[in-house]
This record gives C-alpha cells, structure tokens and sequence, in this order.
C-alpha cells in the first residue's frame, strides 16, 4: 500500500484526481527560485507561454532574455552568463533543448561545468497530436550521458517545482524533463523531495515483495495503479520514484532489488539510454535481478491522443501489469 | 586609449616576435597543432595582452578584469604563448602543451588551466558565450559598466549557424561592450574562404546585423589600437575589428597558405615547400630575423 511516510496526494487513486501539467510546476518554481536569489536568469527560444517561463519573465523582465529561435545560442550565452555568476535556466522543447543544441550543452555549459539549468518541455509521445518530430524520447540518454550533468525527471507538477527551485543551489548543470500534458497530481508539499534520492511511494523499506517497480516521470501515477491492481489479485508491490536519474540513487536500487528480487522500469522514453539502461547498469553490477522493461522500444512517435499513443508503444497500465507478472515468472 | 608611440611599437614588435618563436617551438615539441592562424593573429593577441587589456597576470580571476573570449579555439597556442610572455606562468610550461598531463591541452580546458575564460574548440560558439557575459555584465553594472568583452573568431567559423544567431542578438541587444576581433586570414581547413563558402561582403554583411565594423591590417599594432579605440566609444551597439592577417605570418614558406592550417613545421613533406628537415630551421630564423631584416639575436 501506499508509504504514509511520504505524504503523498491523499486523493491518489480518486477518479477525480486533480491534474496539472508538470511543465508548470516549473514555471512556478522558477518565480520561487527568482525570488530567493537575484542572480537567477531565465532564458527562452520562443517559446515563453509553453514552457510557463512567462511567469518569470512577467515578474522579473530585467532578467529575462528573449532568444528567437536559436537553442544553440541559447544554450551558450547561458555559459556565459553563468560565467559572470549569474544562474541561468533556459527553457525549450525537450526535443530542441537538449535536442537541437547537445553540443553547445556539452562544450559549453558541461564541458565548463557551468551551472546552467537546461528545461526541457514537451517531453514523451504524450505531447500527442504535433506527433513525432516535438515528441522528445532521447533526451534522458542525451542528457545522463554528459559528464557533470545532473538530470532529473520528475512525476509531477510539484515535483517539479521542487525540483526546479532546488536546481537553483546546485552548481552544477541541470536538466531538467517536463511534459505538456496534465497529469494527477501525485505528491504534497510535504512529500520529501532531494535531488540524488529516489523515494520509496509504495510499500514499505524493509518489506519484502513479489515485485519492485522503478518509475520516473507522469507515468508513476500508473505504476502506482498497477500496484494496487497487483494487491487486489494478492500480489505485493512496491513503487519506487526515481525523479534524479543522475546521480542515480543507487542504495536505492539496490534495497529494492534485495528486497523484491525482481525489477519493471517504467518511463516514457526510449529504454536505450533512458531509466532502463540506468537500472540496468547499477543492478547488473551490484545486485543482478531479472528485469522487465516498459517505455519506448527503439521507435518514432507519431500523431494520436497521449492515452491512444501511451498504449500503442506499449506504455499503458496493462503493459505494466503483464511485464509485473512476466518478471515474477522469471523469478520462479 | 593613447596612441602609440615609437618605442612602445618597438617593444610589441619584439614581443610579438618571441612569441611566435614561443608558438613553433610549442608545436614542434607537440608533434601536432595549427600554425598558420597561432602566427597569424600574434600581433592582435601581443597588443591585447601587453597594452589593451585591462588584466592582471599575477591575479587572473581579478573581478574588474576585461574578458577575452577564444572561440576558435584551435588557435590556442598564440593564447598560451601570449599568456605565458605576459607572466600567467611559465614561457617553459609552453612545451607540454598538447602532452598528457598539461594544462595547456590541445584546445583550451578550463577545468585543467581554470584561468581560461572559457574552454572552446567546436566553432561558432565562442562568441555567444561573449554575448552572455556582456548581458549579465550590463544586467548587474549596467552600460557604464567599465569591462569590456573581447571575443577572438576566425573567418571560417562564420560558416556556423550559431555565429549568426549570436550575432542577431549582440545586435538585438544593443552590446556596447562587445568587441569581437574577427581573424580575417581567408583560409580554412578545405581551402580559401571564398572558396569553400563565401562570406564577403563581410562589413556590409555585419552593418545590417547592427555593427559597428572597423576594417585594418591585422599586423599593424598602431591600426589595432586605434580600431579597438574606436570600437569601445562605441556604447549603443556591438563592434567587429576586421583583422586583415596573413596565415603562418612571419614563416616565409607558411605565409598565405592554407596547407599550414593545421600542421606544425618538421613533420611532413609538402610540395613546393621545403624539406621537412628544414622546415623548423628556416621558420625560427625567419622569425628571429623578422624575415632577414634584422639580425637575430639568438642565433
């Protein structure tokens, strides 16, 4: 059942459960992180009211920056600006930033190691009918694979405030992922949040289950509707969030994989690279478990509703179920 | 900034030349690097370094210091070589650039000689990390403010998108603060500017961008002075000093030849060029005698 010690949205699993995008917990984190230090900036190519960096902007427009169209730019006058100690986020599509510009973010933030905080919205094939070219499902592996970045995806709209005003303290570069869609919220103000920690939503610590899920991003709210799916038919679950998918909590991963002795990764991107391959990589080396995978399989989105286009690529909760009971199976 | 006089441009001169010595001695203890463009540009980055910038060698991350900003970044031996005749750290450290271990890597890294501005050596985006710097400056000292932001680029990176995007904006912006000394040398890797792809008519192309455009010879330390002079009255837009340089300048065999773009002296045989024995030979007595007009006082 759901971990009481993490404070989650007690109207969780309502039908009515209240939806916002993610992408504005990031606009309103940025106000909170502008308002806690002057030297925050923001930065965007074009796309202000979509990555609600108008919130920022409308209330700090001395620091704001408008870029035109022109990610590449974006991302390394942000170096510069950081340079001068100033801490800039810039804002975009996930697929342009850090699509379009990925080598401006590495020779010149990352490289440099300069505390740029790169927001990617739009991210995932929920982005819907704009289909495949603005539906970004590369950009954790883009991201994660850049020396000094810190990369982190969160589940929704108040993780990603946090997320966002933490970013601020960091000093390091950051991405940051966000989707357009809105999503249940699933957590409160008072859910713990930390960047590095994953944070155990469903079960308990020492519990032993018959399965681990490790999700990231909106689509925890259907890992945690599996879970209880999974409990109705006397199957034990546990959820764990993963939100900082680098560093990657690896204590974490571990525990769980200790504990459940079987692993689902869940993600809205490609496995390649993504939450998957970084699962992958810890447990294969600390604590091999069977591990079955759920998110985008080495293909293009294309143009649909999110729900049409989160099942047809294998993403919907039925897939996560059945890869649950596949991974038990491979246990035994 | 006062104009020069005739001794101060007898001491650029000298400095000047034991900096490019500097700059073939660096390269051949490499094995490997660019010539053409390092010799090209020594005089600009001998009057920057020994009379423009305002700086402080023994204090390099100095707060109120003027920024100069490499963006083509595989010119770096005329940034280091410069560095270390201006007194940031040894002329003898010079011979571990491009060794495992130095700080003096093949193109600049911060993170292994943090003094640097900026690490650079993917082109085209050296000048908008300047255009940063200028907007955050302008953001906390306002256009008063007393520093100044010198981006170094070569021709051949204008064929980069990027460049253009920041060049819209420095423009946008209005950057007075902004001066970029573009390395007019007409070569490039595949051949001669014009030719691989054609940037001319540059000053008009920079003047509808918003620029304030200064045109010189690039080896004329009185022109550079006075061209930058210029260039910083001017505080409600961006300036270009078009430098006008000869590549490998200073090496009679190397002088406008795009074959020694990438290549040190010593290491191959080249047609219509001398013996790949002779090569170091003759560039350091060219340099040493400033073509045979002087006599060399190392030789």
């Amino acid at each position: 059942m759901i971990n009481q010690s993490q404070k989650l949205n007690p109207k969780l699993f309502d039908k009515k459960v209240e939806e916002i995008p993610i992408r504005k917990g990031f606009g309103d984190g940025l106000v909170i992180a502008g308002e806690k230090n002057p030297q925050v900036v923001g930065l965007c190519s074009d796309l202000t009211v979509s990555t609600t960096m108008n919130l920022f902007r409308d209330k700090f427009p001395e620091r704001f920056v408008e870029m035109g169209v022109a990610e590449q730019n974006m991302a390394s006058v942000a170096s510069g600006m950081a340079a001068m100690g100033k801490i800039p986020y810039i804002s975009s599509y996930a697929m342009f930033s850090p699509g379009r510009n990925w080598e401006q973010i590495r020779t010149t933030i990352c490289y440099n190691d300069r505390p740029v905080i790169i927001a990617g919205s739009h991210a995932g094939v929920s982005v819907g009918a704009d289909g495949g070219t603005h539906q970004a499902i590369e950009d954790i592996a883009l991201a994660r694979v850049i020396p000094n970045m810190i990369v982190i995806s969160p589940c929704d709209a108040i993780e990603a405030r946090k997320a966002t005003v933490a970013a601020a303290g960091l000093g390091k570069p950051t991405y940051i992922r966000l989707a357009r869609e809105a999503t249940p919220v699933i957590t409160t103000d008072d859910t713990p949040f930390e960047v590095g920690k994953a944070q155990l939503y469903y079960g308990e610590e020492k519990e032993k289950t018959d399965v681990g899920i490790v999700a990231t991003g909106a689509l925890l709210y259907k890992a945690l509707k599996v879970a209880e799916t999974l409990k109705a038919e006397n199957i034990s679950a546990k959820v764990l969030n993963v939100a900082t998918i680098k560093p990657i909590d690896v204590e974490a991963l571990v525990s769980l994989a200790k504990t459940t002795g079987t692993i689902v990764t869940v993600e809205e991107h490609q496995i390649i690279g993504g939450l998957g391959g970084a699962v992958a990589e810890v447990l294969s080396q600390n604590f091999p478990v069977p591990i079955e995978f759920i998110g985008i399989q080495d293909k293009f989105g294309q143009s649909g509703r999110p729900e049409e286009l989160l099942e047809h690529y294998g993403m919907g909760e039925s897939h996560i179920l059945k890869a649950c009971k596949r991974v038990i199976e491979r246990k035994s | 900034m006062r104009n020069l006089t005739d001794e101060k441009i007898k001491f650029l001169e000298e400095k000047a030349r034991d900096i490019r010595v500097s700059i073939i001695e660096m390269l051949v203890s490499a094995g490997s690097g660019h010539s053409a463009g390092p010799l090209g540009m020594a005089d600009v980055f001998t009057t920057l370094y020994f009379y423009i910038l305002k700086h402080n060698p023994k204090d390099p991350f100095w707060e109120g210091r003027d920024r100069l900003i490499l963006s083509n970044g595989h010119i770096n031996p005329v940034l280091y070589a410069t560095m270390a005749h201006a007194g940031y750290f040894p002329v003898k450290e010079l011979l571990t650039l491009r060794k495992f271990g130095t700080r003096l890597q093949g193109h600049p890294h911060r993170e292994y000689l943090p003094m640097l501005e900026n690490s650079s050596g993917p082109l085209g985006s050296g000048l908008s990390q300047a255009v940063g710097m200028a907007i955050a400056d302008r953001m906390d000292r306002g256009k008063t403010s007393d520093r100044f932001f010198y981006c170094l680029m070569s021709d051949g990176e204008l064929d980069e998108g990027q460049s253009w995007e920041a060049i819209l904006l420095a423009g946008k912006e209005r950057l007075g603060k902004l001066i970029v000394i573009l390395d007019r040398n007409n070569i490039q890797i595949d051949g001669y500017t014009e030719d691989v792809m054609p940037l001319e008519p540059l000053t008009h192309k920079f003047e509808s961008f918003g620029w304030h455009v200064e045109e010189i010879d690039g080896h004329n330390f009185s022109a550079i002075v006075e061209a930058v002079g210029r260039a910083q009255a001017v505080f409600d837009g961006p300036s270009i000093v078009i430098a006008r340089t000869i590549p490998g300048k200073g090496v009679s065999f190397m002088e406008g030849d795009y074959k020694w773009h990438g290549d040190p002296p010593g290491i191959k045989d080249m047609a219509g060029e001398p013996a790949k024995e002779e090569q170091v030979k003759i560039a350091l007595h060219d340099l040493r005698t400033l073509g045979g007009q002087i006599k060399g006082e190392h030789e």
